[in-house]
């Protein structure tokens, strides 16, 4: 669209920006106040420099939990993508039963974080939960709360559940765009079944498909209350993701500094990844 | 195209996504002895006792209201002060427009972890502490970005001559926008309400964080009673189910424009 330069329009933004700075400098201002100070309370600080960076950057603490972030988004892409466009491929485009898969499936997605970490718990609890019950009465030896392969998956599995639908109501979208008149083209063509797909769905979903991607990979990289409510981080550290680890260290330590120093180390990496979405985005905006 | 086995692939995905519900629906009904003693896939003994407790008990019951009343005003707020910076945006280049998109970006993808405690200590300080607005105003920070991007993808679909027409025939910017303009996009205004009432809904990081008693959300209770009174599983159960009501009853009025507002309006 044609804008109009018009510098009076700031005036409609400072609403906007009030509140928002309002809650993001003030809160940035005091995590940057403690990642290069100590302090001991009533307010006194002491100058420490770049001491805290060192030590979160060298700890191999903060690696590990790096690592089992960047395997967890990782894993959780690679399968949340091809199902979402597979189901979304195979969803009823017209009829009343459109309206009865895009209820369903969206209603995953309106469940508190913490219940859907309770919810796999009950659901996945060895003894008494569906999951867990059948699995084990199978012959398959499964306690989430004790074997680290088994929260691993369940952790997984259990984001799959939650945000797949995500992606097939993305894909969905990008799929209604295309005319029938498309199809009926590659049907006198006598395109086949992939080359429908690669030629004329895929093309039409990539836009919306970038969206999807890289909503899921930053929702995924700060992802907290679920993991936390089904395993606790656990067993041992093996499911604690960085935002579980940097909580621990805030607010259970106390470590104030590390902790901070931590925090801005992990929002520059979102910032980072946030700043190749904008710029991905928009170039696909002018095209 | 046609092929009969279609239906089959929708239907298993959507028996996934039913289960682990169906599991907490059926938890919900049974009495603790049953739940503990052993699974069942139906509840044996049918008890709505836990929902009972949780329609009785204030400190349950006010979790839900507690809930509801900061995600209303967070959901209004965001709306109104993004319905301006939206229209801004999507018709007029002013200096720094595209890096002030960005910074609004940057905030939606901030991770809730890293504010939890500067948040704590800045709502302390001004003695928000403990109440509705404090919530209400924390989950701005995502939630007007989000609401600015959605509103700007739906008035970017508006022709501009709409405007030009309205300012021709004499209509000031104000009476425009509210007599004409936010009618016409009234579809993209109710996904966004959408987008900020769920979103809101489903945060707990910075609304536990926020409050203590008097304004404490329904999942903060929930954490409460399955770390400290033990195995109240079926109270716990039910509570998690009362919380899936408000999201299904919204989604069904939306669900229509619900994927166009998770491409934030871009589809």
């Amino acid at each position: 669209m044609n804008k109009t330069q018009n510098n009076k329009a700031w005036w409609l933004v400072v609403p906007v920006l009030i509140l928002v700075a309002f809650n993001a400098f003030i809160p940035l201002m005091t995590v940057v106040n403690y990642a290069f100070q100590e302090t001991f309370g009533d307010n006194i600080f002491f100058w420490e420099g770049t001491t805290w960076f060192e030590q979160v950057l060298r700890s191999p603490r903060f690696h590990a939990s790096l690592i089992r972030q960047l395997i967890f988004t990782g894993m959780i892409i690679a399968i949340e993508v091809p199902l979402g466009i597979g189901v979304a491929l195979t969803m009823p485009r017209k009829g009343p039963w459109v309206s009865v898969c895009l209820v369903l499936m969206a209603l995953p997605l309106l469940i508190p974080w913490n219940v859907v970490g309770a919810m796999w718990n009950i659901f996945a609890l060895p003894d008494i939960g569906l999951l867990g019950h059948t699995l084990n009465s199978l012959g398959i030896d499964y306690n989430f709360t004790r074997q680290p392969v088994a929260a691993w998956t369940t952790t997984v599995i259990m984001d799959v559940w939650h945000w797949t639908s995500l992606i097939v109501l993305l894909c969905y979208a990008g799929l209604s765009s295309i005319p029938d008149d498309y199809y009926q083209a590659a049907h006198i063509d006598g395109a086949s079944r992939w080359a429908i797909f690669r030629y004329i769905q895929l093309p039409k979903m990539k836009r919306v498909l970038t969206i999807a991607i890289l909503l899921r990979f930053m929702d995924s990289f700060m992802i907290y209350t679920e993991p936390f409510v089904l395993t606790g981080g656990g067993p041992g550290n093996t499911t604690t993701f960085l935002s579980i680890d940097l909580v621990k260290i805030a607010l259970g330590q106390f470590d104030l500094g590390p902790a901070a120093a931590m925090s801005l180390v992990y929002f520059l990496m979102v910032l980072l990844i946030c700043w190749a979405f904008y710029t991905i985005m928009m170039r696909n905006e002018e095209q | 195209m046609t092929n009969p086995n279609k239906w089959l692939v929708p239907t298993l995905y959507i028996l996934f996504l039913m289960l682990p519900i169906y599991g907490l629906l059926s938890m919900s009904f049974k009495t603790t002895n049953e739940i503990l003693g052993g699974f069942s896939f139906f509840p044996q003994e049918f008890t709505l006792a836990n929902y009972k407790v949780i329609f009785t008990d204030p400190t349950w019951y006010n979790g839900y209201i507690n809930s509801i009343i900061y995600v209303v005003i967070n959901t209004l707020l965001s709306v109104t002060v993004a319905l301006p910076a939206a229209y801004a945006f999507s018709r007029y280049r002013f200096l720094g427009d595209k890096h002030l998109f960005f910074w609004l970006l940057t905030n939606r993808m901030a991770p809730p972890a890293v504010f939890a405690l500067p948040f704590f200590q800045l709502y302390s300080a001004i003695g928000l502490f403990d109440t509705h607005i404090a919530v209400a105003i924390a989950h701005c920070l995502f939630n007007i970005p989000l609401a600015v991007w959605i509103l700007e993808g739906f008035m970017s679909g508006v022709p501009k001559e709409l405007d030009e027409t309205a300012y021709l025939d004499g209509y000031s910017f104000w009476r425009f926008f509210i007599r004409i303009f936010i009618p016409t996009i009234a579809a993209g205004i109710g996904v966004t309400m959408f987008f900020c009432f769920m979103y809101s809904w489903v945060e707990l990081l910075l609304a536990k964080t926020l409050t203590s008693v008097d304004a404490k959300p329904i999942a903060a209770t929930m954490t409460r009673t399955a770390s400290s009174s033990g195995y109240e599983l079926g109270l716990l159960a039910a509570a998690g189910s009362l919380t899936i009501v408000p999201g299904a009853i919204v989604i069904y009025f939306v669900r229509n424009y619900i994927a166009k507002g998770f491409a934030l309006g871009r589809v």
